[in-house]
């Protein structure tokens, strides 16, 4: 009974990192229609660069993890601004090939720039170690991600459907010509909006680090589950995307603990099971 | 079963290979994984290269050495094969050598076989390669060989039940069967086996039916990769104690033995190479290794790689240029030197290595995490599996 | 319909089912290349088999409208039919590509009923989800398929009882070849038979086509069968060409890459899979020959400006050039 007890907190902590990975990508995917497959590489650059100043530059922990967030969001921008605006009103499968070229470009660069090598993190000393509450023991920096991701959850949702900004989006993906002539400037909206997931990519990526470890295969590695869990959840609702990292995270967890021989079959039989009985996703509207 | 032709072929091959030995530079085909799950061994393999080209020079026998390096891209048994081929058919090299994956060895060595290329193996675990393949030599180890230490240890220790813990695939399964027999042989009790397919990265539900057996020991094997680090800081976050941890030296490679941290304290491997090994040779290779890429950890696939360009060159020189496969492989029998990791040597009878097994613990020096050597069994051969 | 019609649509058909100058240099080019590069079968090989994979493909997305982020799901499938009657002692090569496509085939139709009511980016996520599922029970089964290690132990009689398949790959070139072509032949009726066109009609306007009396889900089973058995033969070649089955051929990867050949030779076209395949296979190659390390970059940048500035891949590109090289000639 304990056993699973401690499993569940597991299944909850998993989701978590899944949900701050695919926060970004429920944006730019999901809201945006962006088939953006350079999700992970951008949580990558958020990742390097977190570890990078914390074990190089000394930094600290929490200001590393907001430039983590910063400079994955240049990168987002730059690469919004230069390559992907061309191809807002292009088929998904020629999105499809040009990110999957911005990875392969990224995997290289950071093989390059900084060596094959397993990147390690170190993390404050107020995030190390376990909180026993009885019999349970807490991992600190798992609780520090449930924090986290609830924090994010929050402002995300209030962002997109209730501020003039989230309308301003959802209004531009719904008709964008539409928009443009109410004298909304869809073009910088847009860069906004892609930066703002970019900036969340990184974010996840630097926070994940320690759970997931970091390489310069990161952005492939997790990749399918990413857009598992996004297309789940239903495409555009950042609610959906939450649910589904969370219902990912614990059949996972608690599958793989009660039916090792069967693994993650699990997980990918539950998520074609949904799609197929819910094309538009858990929270979803057909459109 | 590979027509005639080819014999003939090969044999037309080997001809020619004496015929103008002067003038033909000796090629090595190196097939690592540059790009993919492997990336960072075949990086440190790379600098390994350059370390033994500077102290052993780029010609050997009035041959110019020529290294032609090929991505297999990770476990990729196709595109393996695929190199391979081209290395033989297309450049005509006198060697394979490298080898990550046992996948990919799986699938070079009928090859090697039916081409009578030698073909040198750095580093795939699984024990049964050799048999079938009489070009085939294995400088590196296999899982079985140090199973059966860690069982020994284990039972000498007096646990009195150990959990296994390994990854499916070939080299993991061959490490818990031995695990399991000779441990189970010398009187102890297996509280538990559970295995996880290579892909998973989220350890917790494994080691939470660790915890749930509350074993003595967990006996460890995953590959050396970006997972172990993983697999240890969530041992320690689930309460367990990383003393108890007993395993194949890949768990605390020396690669990424920093990402893992302070979770790795405490944990015993068994393992041919250690980057603290005290003796001359090992000294000599790491100020030459750090001198060229001093940000690199040295690990054993840069070392196992030395001592095969080292074996390449002895057999090249003994032959004084002229190579024949079949008298290649009769003095790669006779391979015994002192390597950085020890004295090794090759077994004539099997055509694997035999070498010193060392007992590591991980412990913390000048702020570094290390891993530290604490006994030894001398001249290990491969048990053979038991499976 | 009346005669007039009907008559126009037949010479439409006819007029579509020409060959280009295209398709015939890519097939002549293919059989030269066997002379031009005799160390280099396998790779062409290899090159053939992707192409094959990348058109099955093509039949799915180009005509029937349906994209997909799994195909490798019925590759991998195919492969490890063939590897396994191979292994378990029916070594012939002809009936093992059969055995694959059949494999591949059953099950492409038993999901072809959920797929083809499924639409949109949800097609995606189905497939995606279908290629992790059949990777996830090919590792699950080591006992069958070798797992992780890869399928081994795969024994080839000679082809046709005649030739044997050898070290230099030159048995495996032609047969890859000659099965390649034929399917391309298969593939190129079926586009342009009423059925293949009632496909691509309903790919271009899917709520009319109903209304003409056609029904779309037994149209896009049908093609999905169709793609999957394709798929599955070009698996079980790869399978019999290396001798070799690994994890890797069911993989998101192995998808992707038949998708990005296919993106990349262009979609609709038969011919665009394989001139995709040959670019990005032999790209690929020669790229990692020359920086083992680093290569993925210039592939990268490659596919990068190739979507920037090559809209409907290289058979879109190179169509535009020769009719700028007709319409300079008509000029004159």
């Amino acid at each position: 009974m304990l056993g699973l007890v401690n499993i569940l907190i597991g299944g909850i902590a998993y989701g978590f990192v899944l949900f701050l990975m695919a926060g970004g990508l429920s944006i730019t995917l999901g809201l945006m229609g962006f088939a953006n497959m350079a999700h992970a590489a951008l949580a990558m650059v958020g990742g390097y660069t977190a570890a990078l100043l914390i074990g190089k530059a000394g930094w600290p922990f929490l200001a590393a993890l907001a430039m983590a967030g910063v400079t994955a969001a240049l990168v987002g921008a730059v690469l919004e601004r230069t390559l992907f605006r061309r191809l807002y009103q292009a088929s998904e499968l020629e999105q499809v090939l040009l990110t999957i070229g911005v990875v392969y470009v990224a995997i290289a660069a950071a093989t390059y720039l900084v060596g094959p090598e397993q990147m390690a993190i170190t993390v404050p000393a107020w995030l190390d170690g376990n909180l026993r509450l009885g019999p349970i023991d807490l991992n600190r920096y798992r609780l520090f991600l449930i924090g986290s991701g609830v924090a994010l959850l929050l402002s995300l949702v209030h962002l997109i459907e209730h501020t003039t900004f989230g309308a301003k989006i959802r209004a531009a993906v719904f008709n964008r010509r539409m928009t443009a002539s109410c004298g909304i400037d869809v073009d910088k909206l847009y860069a906004l909006a892609f930066a703002l997931g970019s900036a969340l990519a990184g974010l996840g990526g630097a926070l994940s680090i320690k759970l997931l470890g970091l390489d310069p295969n990161f952005p492939i590695k997790f990749l399918t589950e990413l857009l598992i869990v996004v297309s789940v959840g239903g495409l555009g609702s950042l609610r959906g995307t939450f649910l589904a990292a969370m219902l990912f995270g614990i059949i996972d967890v608690v599958g793989k603990y009660l039916l090792p021989e069967i693994g993650a079959f699990i997980i990918y039989a539950t998520a074609l099971a949904l799609l197929t009985v819910r094309p538009q996703g858990l929270v979803g509207r057909l459109r | 079963m590979i027509a005639k032709i080819v014999i003939a072929a090969a044999a037309m091959l080997a001809a020619t290979a004496c015929a103008n030995a002067e003038d033909r530079p000796l090629k090595i085909g190196w097939l690592m994984s540059y790009t993919g799950p492997g990336a960072a061994a075949g990086a440190a393999s790379d600098t390994a290269i350059e370390v033994f080209f500077k102290k052993f020079g780029r010609t050997i026998a009035g041959r110019k050495t020529e290294i032609i390096k090929r991505d297999t891209t990770g476990p990729a048994p196709d595109v393996a094969r695929r190199l391979a081929q081209e290395l033989i058919v297309g450049e005509k090299v006198d060697f394979l050598a490298g080898m990550d994956f046992t996948p990919n060895t799986m699938a070079v060595a009928p090859l090697s076989t039916s081409a009578k290329v030698p073909l040198l193996i750095v580093n795939s675990a699984t024990s049964g390669i050799l048999a079938k393949h009489p070009y085939a030599v294995r400088f590196g180890f296999t899982t079985t060989e140090m199973a059966q230490q860690l069982a020994g240890y284990a039972s000498k220790q007096g646990f009195k039940s150990v959990y296994t813990f390994v990854q499916e695939f070939e080299p993991g399964l061959d490490a818990e069967a031995m695990f399991l027999r000779e441990y189970k042989a010398a009187g102890g009790t297996i509280a538990g086996s559970v295995r996880a397919p290579l892909k998973a990265t989220d350890f917790s539900a494994y080691i939470q039916r660790i915890k749930d057996a509350n074993p003595d020991a967990v006996f460890v094997f995953m590959t050396a990769s970006e997972l172990p680090p993983i697999f240890l800081r969530q041992f320690k976050e689930a309460g367990l104690d990383p003393a108890k941890i007993i395993g194949i030296g890949d768990i605390t490679d020396e690669a990424s033995l920093p990402s893992a941290g302070d979770a790795a304290l405490g944990v015993v491997t068994a393992f041919h190479y250690t980057q603290t090994h005290d003796s001359a040779a090992n000294k000599e290779f790491i100020d030459a290794f750090k001198s060229l890429a001093p940000e690199r950890p040295v690990s054993f696939v840069p070392v196992v790689s030395y001592d095969v360009l080292r074996a390449i060159y002895q057999v090249v020189e003994a032959q004084k240029g002229e190579l024949t496969p079949d008298r290649t492989m009769e003095l790669l029998k006779q391979i015994k030197f002192e390597s950085p990791r020890g004295p090794i040597a090759i077994d004539p009878a099997t055509r694997d290595i035999v070498q010193t097994i060392w007992f590591r613990k991980v412990e913390k020096r000048d702020g570094q995490i290390v891993n530290v050597e604490f006994a030894s069994t001398p001249d290990v051969k491969d048990p053979g599996s038991a499976r | 319909m009346s005669d007039v019609t009907l008559d126009l649509a037949r010479m439409m058909v006819a007029r579509r089912a020409r060959w280009t100058t295209i398709e015939i240099i890519f097939w002549v080019a293919a059989a030269a290349s066997y002379f031009l590069f005799p160390t280099k079968l396998v790779l062409l090989t290899q090159i053939l088999i992707g192409g094959l994979f990348a058109m099955s493909l093509d039949l799915l997305l180009g005509y029937g409208g349906i994209p997909s982020f799994g195909h490798a799901a019925f590759f991998g499938l195919g492969a490890y039919a063939a590897g396994l009657l191979a292994a378990h002692g029916w070594g012939e090569p002809v009936s093992g590509v059969f055995a694959g496509g059949a494999a591949a085939g059953s099950l492409g139709f038993a999901f072809s009923a959920v797929i083809a009511r499924v639409r949109g980016a949800a097609v995606l996520m189905v497939t995606l989800c279908i290629g992790l599922l059949l990777f996830e029970a090919a590792s699950r089964m080591p006992w069958l398929t070798g797992g992780d290690t890869g399928l081994q132990g795969i024994e080839m009689w000679p082809l046709l009882g005649l030739f044997e398949f050898d070290l230099f790959g030159r048995t495996g070139f032609w047969y890859a070849y000659a099965t390649a072509f034929l399917l391309y032949l298969a593939a190129r009726r079926y586009v342009h038979s009423p059925e293949g066109l009632a496909l691509k009609g309903m790919r271009e306007n899917h709520d009319r086509v109903p209304m003409l009396g056609v029904s779309t889900v037994r149209r896009k089973m049908i093609a999905f069968t169709i793609s999957a058995t394709i798929a599955g033969m070009a698996g079980a070649l790869l399978a019999q060409t290396t001798q070799i089955v690994a994890l890797e051929t069911l993989s998101f990867e192995r998808s992707v890459a038949a998708l990005v050949m296919l993106i990349v030779g262009g979609i609709g076209t038969l011919i665009g899979g394989f001139l995709g395949a040959a670019t990005f296979i032999w790209l690929r190659d020669v790229l990692s020959a020359l920086h083992p390390v680093y290569w993925m970059f210039w592939l990268g940048l490659a596919l990068i400006a190739l979507v920037l500035m090559a809209r409907g891949g290289l058979v879109g590109a190179l169509s535009r050039l020769t009719a700028r090289l007709a319409r300079v000639r008509t000029m004159r």
